[in-house]
């Protein structure tokens, strides 16, 4: 032990990257990324929940115009989606001299407004996947029990197609996580933006990026964590005794 | 009118599937208390003519009446279509189904499937509801299993669940669609003594079946299905033991020589 | 015609940099998809253990924060090596990474995990059956891998392929964030300069749609092919 922190002391005490500055600045870093893809994927999940009964609604116009949102936001990068809102808002003409501009020169929200956009396409297709995937049966039996079709969304097809897309949602929540890295490229200082600074002040790439990579895969971890649980008492009804 | 005191009378009832004709004017009237038996050959046209009873399926033509009071349609582009959904919605209620695959709802423990449908269709006050469904699963020997979810039941005592959800709607008239097809051999007796003691109390049934026993026991009207009409029907001592249609002596000798 | 004020042909070679990259890059990714898979499927543990340790990390951490890792780490790395080299021996040697090979090298070593797990996934849902017939009339190894298990284990590994290449197809766009001037980066470049944004945005997401749309066709027709012998008799 002795042996184990004398090798360590010249080290510690010779570092320059994890000072109480710069760790300070991860922790900044951490916060950003964790509230921008919590807001996202909470906001998110409220719009995709109406969107995907919409996506299987038998109104034509209704399910083409949804089927065509997920279609477009899920076959462009979300990258492009980020510059749009960024750009796009920021350079209609006049717009610096509005009353939104306050909002939009800060980049969060264009950055809000593009990944709960794009989760929403996402969450929308899974959770009509598992809308679609309700046992005919089941849905038969809510019908010969006299159920309106409302009140068989509302207790037979959502309650067990939700619970169905648990873990198609606990991948999304990952993705999700792993797609904010991107937005630092508009200046937000998340986890990645951190790291991209301290990278450059001290041309140090392996302490700068493999410390959050650490602070992702812990965060991915602990999300993988959760949804395990939630799976295990949420499906329970799927298992044999 | 029709006599209001039959609990369901279904008449002239027409049905194809595109260009397939699978039933082609058929008629049935349940008293109160029959039990009525619908056999014949798969593809006989017997499950849809149950299903076309509370509107699964949609007739092409014909007329369902529950205690006289005739469900009304309309033509629209996709065909012919129940008129007034809240009239379907009551009716069906009259009439509960007990599926061959079960259909018990997966995400609900046993006792949530049978006071589901009591307590957000009907409107029945939820301790009530857990009350009497706990005493009708009492009766078909599930009340230890209530808190189960279906995935954890036997296949034999799902369908007992699921004739414990038929029977929470206080039905006029039962329908089962070859409720035993889809079960281990060991597992149907449970199953057809459950359905017996349920005739033997006077309820209005009718039973699509492969179970000649049931027919024959039970029943106190028995309908042959051939090809989408009514070959042969009548009490189950003339037509199981004297049938005179070639056809029906065919389905009825025995097989596995 | 759009008038594109000068940037049409640039965005061409973006368009076709953003292709090459993508095809490249999902060649290096089945190849090391395929190499880990029959490792995580080895019974030594020796080759288990790493392919277990590579599929976890890079599932554990964004695209983008591996892409600046080794995108820049590696240039610092082969510098310190090849100073080593010259204080050692006094060989001048000057290595400089290119853009491009690190960007198929990075993408293709991201997806290679995630082919990794769908092609383990359908090399376990082929049936068992079938490779001990094989067995059973004496085919090497090799003659197994070709003929029996990898044409039946491409069945079940199609649509996880496919979904891999769309969602690398659109990780392509990271490259621009580490300078290679792929379409995105020149739309980019584009708008700051003349601040029409979705004169330059759109066509680029267009670009991508019909990509993913061509491919989507694509493996209709792979499916076809994989599928014959399975279709349910009508």
């Amino acid at each position: 032990m002795q042996e184990l922190l004398q090798s360590l002391a010249p080290w510690l005490s010779d570092n320059a990257i994890f000072t109480p500055a710069t760790l300070a600045q991860y922790w900044g870093g951490f916060v950003n990324t964790v509230q921008l893809v919590f807001i996202s994927l909470v906001i998110g999940l409220f719009l995709a929940v109406p969107l995907s009964i919409g996506r299987a609604s038998p109104i034509w116009i209704v399910r083409k115009s949804i089927w065509l949102y997920t279609w477009i936001f899920r076959g462009t990068p979300l990258l492009i989606q980020l510059y749009i809102a960024y750009y796009g808002l920021a350079f209609i003409p006049g717009v610096q001299d509005s009353a939104i501009w306050p909002l939009i020169k800060d980049p969060l929200y264009p950055a809000l407004l593009a990944f709960l956009l794009n989760t929403a396409a996402y969450t929308t297709e899974i959770f009509y996947g598992a809308i679609k995937a309700t046992p005919r049966g089941e849905l038969e039996a809510a019908r010969a029990y006299g159920m309106s079709p409302m009140l068989a969304y509302r207790r037979i097809i959502l309650p067990s197609a939700l619970r169905r897309a648990l873990p198609a949602y606990g991948n999304e929540v990952i993705f999700m996580l792993h797609a904010s890295a991107i937005a630092s490229v508009v200046t937000i200082a998340d986890l990645t933006g951190v790291a991209y600074n301290i990278y450059s002040r001290y041309y140090a790439p392996f302490s700068a990026f493999i410390f959050v990579a650490l602070c992702y895969m812990v965060l991915s971890f602990s999300i993988q964590g959760i949804f395990r649980l939630l799976e295990k008492r949420m499906l329970a009804h799927l298992q044999p005794r | 009118m029709a006599d209001a005191s039959i609990p369901l009378i279904v008449s002239d009832i027409h049905k194809r599937f595109g260009s397939n004709e699978v039933l082609k004017g058929i008629s049935l009237e349940a008293k109160k208390g029959d039990v009525i038996t619908l056999i014949g050959a798969s593809g006989s046209g017997k499950s849809t003519f149950l299903r076309c009873m509370n509107l699964l399926e949609r007739p092409d033509s014909g007329d369902i009446l529950v205690h006289g009071e005739p469900i009304s349609f309309r033509q629209t582009r996709h065909g012919r279509e129940p008129a007034d959904r809240s009239q379907l919605q009551r009716i069906r209620t009259r009439l509960s189904m007990v599926f061959q695959s079960f259909n018990l709802w997966a995400h609900m423990t046993l006792i949530a499937n049978v006071i589901e449908a009591p307590v957000y269709v009907r409107g029945i006050p939820k301790a009530r509801a857990m009350e009497q469904g706990m005493a009708l699963l009492e009766r078909v020997g599930l009340a230890d299993r209530a808190h189960y979810y279906p995935a954890q039941l036997s296949g034999g005592q799902q369908q007992r669940g699921a004739i414990a959800r038929a029977l929470a709607m206080e039905p006029e008239v039962m329908l089962f669609d070859e409720p035993t097809s889809a079960l281990d051999p060991e597992l149907v007796g449970d199953v057809l003594k459950v359905m017996r003691e349920l005739a033997d109390e006077g309820r209005t049934m009718i039973v699509v079946t492969h179970e000649m026993d049931f027919a024959r026991d039970v029943s106190n009207q028995v309908v042959y299905l051939h090809q989408g009409m009514v070959e042969e029907q009548g009490h189950p001592s003339e037509v199981l033991n004297h049938p005179s249609s070639p056809r029906l002596q065919q389905f009825l000798a025995p097989r596995g020589r | 015609m759009i008038d594109f004020q000068g940037y049409g042909p640039r965005l061409l070679e973006g368009a076709l940099l953003t292709l090459e990259l993508a095809v490249l890059s999902l060649l290096v990714a089945v190849v090391l998809g395929l190499v880990t898979a029959s490792a995580r499927l080895s019974r030594l543990a020796v080759l288990r253990l790493p392919a277990i340790i590579y599929t976890v990390i890079i599932r554990g951490v964004p695209d983008l924060v591996l892409m600046l890792l080794l995108f820049y780490g590696a240039q610092i790395g082969i510098n310190q090596i090849t100073d080593m080299i010259y204080d050692r021996w006094g060989w001048d040697i000057f290595i400089n990474i290119d853009p491009f090979v690190a960007g198929v090298i990075t993408i293709g070593l991201i997806f290679g995990a995630y082919m990794a797990e769908t092609f383990r996934g359908a090399f376990l849902a082929v049936d068992q059956g079938q490779i001990e017939a094989a067995e059973s009339f004496g085919m090497s190894p090799w003659l197994l891998f070709r003929h029996i298990r990898f044409p039946l284990m491409m069945r079940h590994a199609l649509p996880g392929l496919g979904n891999n290449w769309m969602v690398l197809l659109k990780t392509t766009a990271l490259v621009s964030i580490i300078g290679l001037s792929d379409m995105v980066r020149v739309a980019a470049e584009a708008t700051r300069a003349t601040h029409q944004t979705f004169l330059f945005m759109i066509p680029v997401a267009l670009g991508y749609l019909a990509i993913t749309s061509l491919s989507e066709i694509g493996m209709q027709w792979l499916k076809k092919r994989y599928n014959a012998g399975f279709e349910e008799a009508s």
